[in-house]
């Protein structure tokens, strides 16, 4: 028998009014703030639009082609920095994605105990709160002496590739690249990390219960279905490497040059816009302004095509 | 020498286990259970939760060994091979026994590369097609899913992804197919499918099914064990074998008063 209770008093079987008012309004302020979020976004785009707008006039899309930086004639194009951009989070992601899904898939494991697993993810997190100007620091004092030797036995060895055809002097594309890379890596192990502990046990055992090796699963099962969080973490980490402004001008040496090598100085659109923006006037403005846009652009296209990425995979599987 | 464990298929006991007792850290989970799985018979288990049904079905093929705490004592042969000598590779003894869960796992991919994936596994040489669609008609699949073999797996019904993951199963030619409570998420047509399909599959397989359907147990099984469960004195839950029989006589004649009980509803 269950014990008759006498509280029936106490339950309220009616929803009250405020109760779902209060319902409503949760769902308006979502929605507000959403949008706002969009808005923000759009609000800046334009701004910089028409800020831009000059420079748009007067060089259009030439801007993105040449190598010119002259405020004494007032000429402006941007090439180097779309280069070296490029070229940076191209470096960056070629080392980071490989070892950040390493480490991602390292951690959400059973290799290790827990108790030592749950610190290192911690470490792992921790290193993307880092400040980016003690990542620069840091280039210009350990890796720049440290790579330096590196960069010249490439030089005198592979010299002939086109990637290595100049003397490295200190900063450069490569130092930038490597910053990066490292100051990528937390984003991508740890949304990577996320996306491989989110995959169901179901499909761990549906492939271990048909024979599947320990790397079979992995590379079979767990990292295709953990496919597009992956990508989702790889794309945060391209827009910071796209984005990041100290510790790339701390390290790149700031040259306006696109050079095939990567031993060679550089420089980004964010570079670009912090080494300028405090001296900078009238068309110069609107220069950066558009350079800015371009980069922008860029990210958004990036965007699009891992969109694209994560939907044909996903039909494909 | 590593037992070759495909050539170890001849025996007509499947499955012996002898004084088996299984663990999950300290905890004695289920104790002292010997009984043998005899060769293209459907045998099932059946008790209350918590008695080890599942416990004792995943040591068949191994799959406690992804539990860190998990460890036995006592012997299980698998046609006279000791499955748990330290000369076993637990992923041949998968190969060997399929399993399908309680919960349709179909993996995020075509229904095609899910019934591929175990073959594939196995190095596969023949035309694959032709496997796909055996093992989909055997499954009863077939007519339902064969103009979308390139539609995903998991954008199918419950009944037909549980089909899906034994066609599945089934693709890799197992010895054994160990089945967990397979219909427990299916309506009742479904259920006769499935039902109607182990039918089948016994001619090839030998098939162990948990189940916590009577009814089902009766209809399509031939072999029955029943577990139960007793608190000790610290309160530990350990399961144990009550009875194992023909199911007939599980269902009509069965020895001890508990098991008449439970199989007649009037249990606990
Ligand atoms: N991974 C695990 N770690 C520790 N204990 C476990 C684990 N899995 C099961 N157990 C314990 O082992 C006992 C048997 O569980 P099991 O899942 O085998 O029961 P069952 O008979 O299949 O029950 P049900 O009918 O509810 O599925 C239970 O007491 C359970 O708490
Ligand atoms: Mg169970």
């Amino acid at each position: 028998m269950v014990p008759s209770t006498n509280d029936s008093q106490s339950m309220n079987w009616h929803r009250s009014e405020a109760s779902r008012w209060l319902d409503k309004g949760f769902i308006g302020v979502t929605g507000f703030f959403g949008i706002a979020v969009a808005l923000v976004l759009l609000a800046i785009a334009l701004r910089v639009s028409i800020d831009a707008f000059p420079a748009i006039q007067k060089f259009g899309l030439g801007f993105i082609t040449t190598s010119r930086w002259n405020p004494v004639e007032n000429l402006y194009g941007a090439w180097p920095q779309v280069y070296g951009t490029i070229v940076t989070s191209f470096i960056a992601l070629l080392i980071a994605v490989p070892i950040g899904v390493g480490v991602a898939l390292f951690l959400s494991e059973d290799f290790l105990s827990p108790r030592i697993q749950r610190p290192i993810v911690f470490l792992v997190e921790l290193l993307a709160a880092i400040p980016s100007v003690v990542f620069g620091l840091w280039g210009i004092f350990v890796l720049i002496p440290l790579l330096t030797p590196i960069g010249k036995w490439f030089h005198e060895t592979l010299g002939w590739i086109p990637l290595f055809n100049t003397v490295p002097v200190g900063p450069g594309i490569y130092v930038a690249g490597l910053v990066l890379s490292i100051m990528i890596l937390p984003i991508i192990a740890a949304i990577s990390r996320d996306a491989l502990v989110a995959v169901p046990l179901e499909l761990r055992q549906a492939a271990y219960g048909l024979g599947a090796t320990r790397w079979e699963t992995i590379f079979q099962v767990i990292l295709p279905a953990a496919f597009s969080g992956i990508v989702g973490g790889v794309m945060l980490a391209l827009g910071r490497a796209m984005g990041e402004t100290m510790a790339v001008t701390m390290v790149i040496g700031n040259a306006n040059v696109a050079s095939p090598s990567i031993l060679a100085q550089g420089s980004t659109v964010s570079s670009l816009l912090a080494n300028q923006f405090a001296e900078a006037s009238g068309l110069q403005i609107s220069s950066l302004m558009y350079a800015a846009l371009i980069l922008f652009g860029l990210t958004l296209i990036v965007n699009i095509l891992a969109e694209l990425l994560v939907r044909s995979v996903r039909l494909k599987l | 020498m590593t037992p070759n464990l495909q050539t170890a298929r001849q025996t007509e006991t499947v499955f012996r286990t002898e004084n088996l007792n299984i663990y999950y850290g300290n905890f004695l989970a289920v104790k002292d259970v010997s009984i043998k799985i005899p060769k293209h018979c459907i045998t099932a288990f059946i008790g209350p939760s918590g008695c080890g049904k599942s416990t004792v079905l995943r040591c068949f093929n191994r799959l406690n060994d992804l539990i860190k705490s998990f460890h036995i004592d006592g012997k299980i042969y698998y046609h006279d091979q000791d499955l748990y000598s330290s000369e076993i590779d637990p992923v041949e003894v998968r190969r060997q026994v399929g399993m399908v869960f309680q919960k349709p796992n179909p993996f995020p991919k075509s229904i095609y590369d899910n019934i591929a994936f175990g073959p594939r596994l196995l190095g596969y040489k023949g035309d694959m097609d032709v496997l796909v669609e055996r093992s989909l008609k055997q499954a009863a699949l077939w007519d339902e899913v064969k103009d979308k073999l390139k539609e995903s797996g998991t954008a199918i019904s419950g009944g037909q992804q549980q089909r899906l993951c034994i066609a599945r199963a089934v693709a890799v030619q197992p010895d054994v197919i160990l089945m967990d409570e397979p219909c427990s998420a299916l309506d009742p047509i479904s259920t006769l499918k499935i039902e109607d399909l182990l039918q089948e599959l016994k001619e090839q397989y030998t098939i162990i099914i948990v189940t916590h359907n009577m009814q089902q147990a009766s209809r399509a099984s031939d072999f029955t064990a029943f577990f139960n469960v007793q608190a000790n004195d610290k309160g530990q839950r350990t399961g144990y074998v009550v009875e194992y029989d023909r199911t007939e006589v599980i269902f009509q004649n069965p020895m001890q008063e508990a098991t008449r009980e439970y199989v007649s509803g009037r249990f606990g």
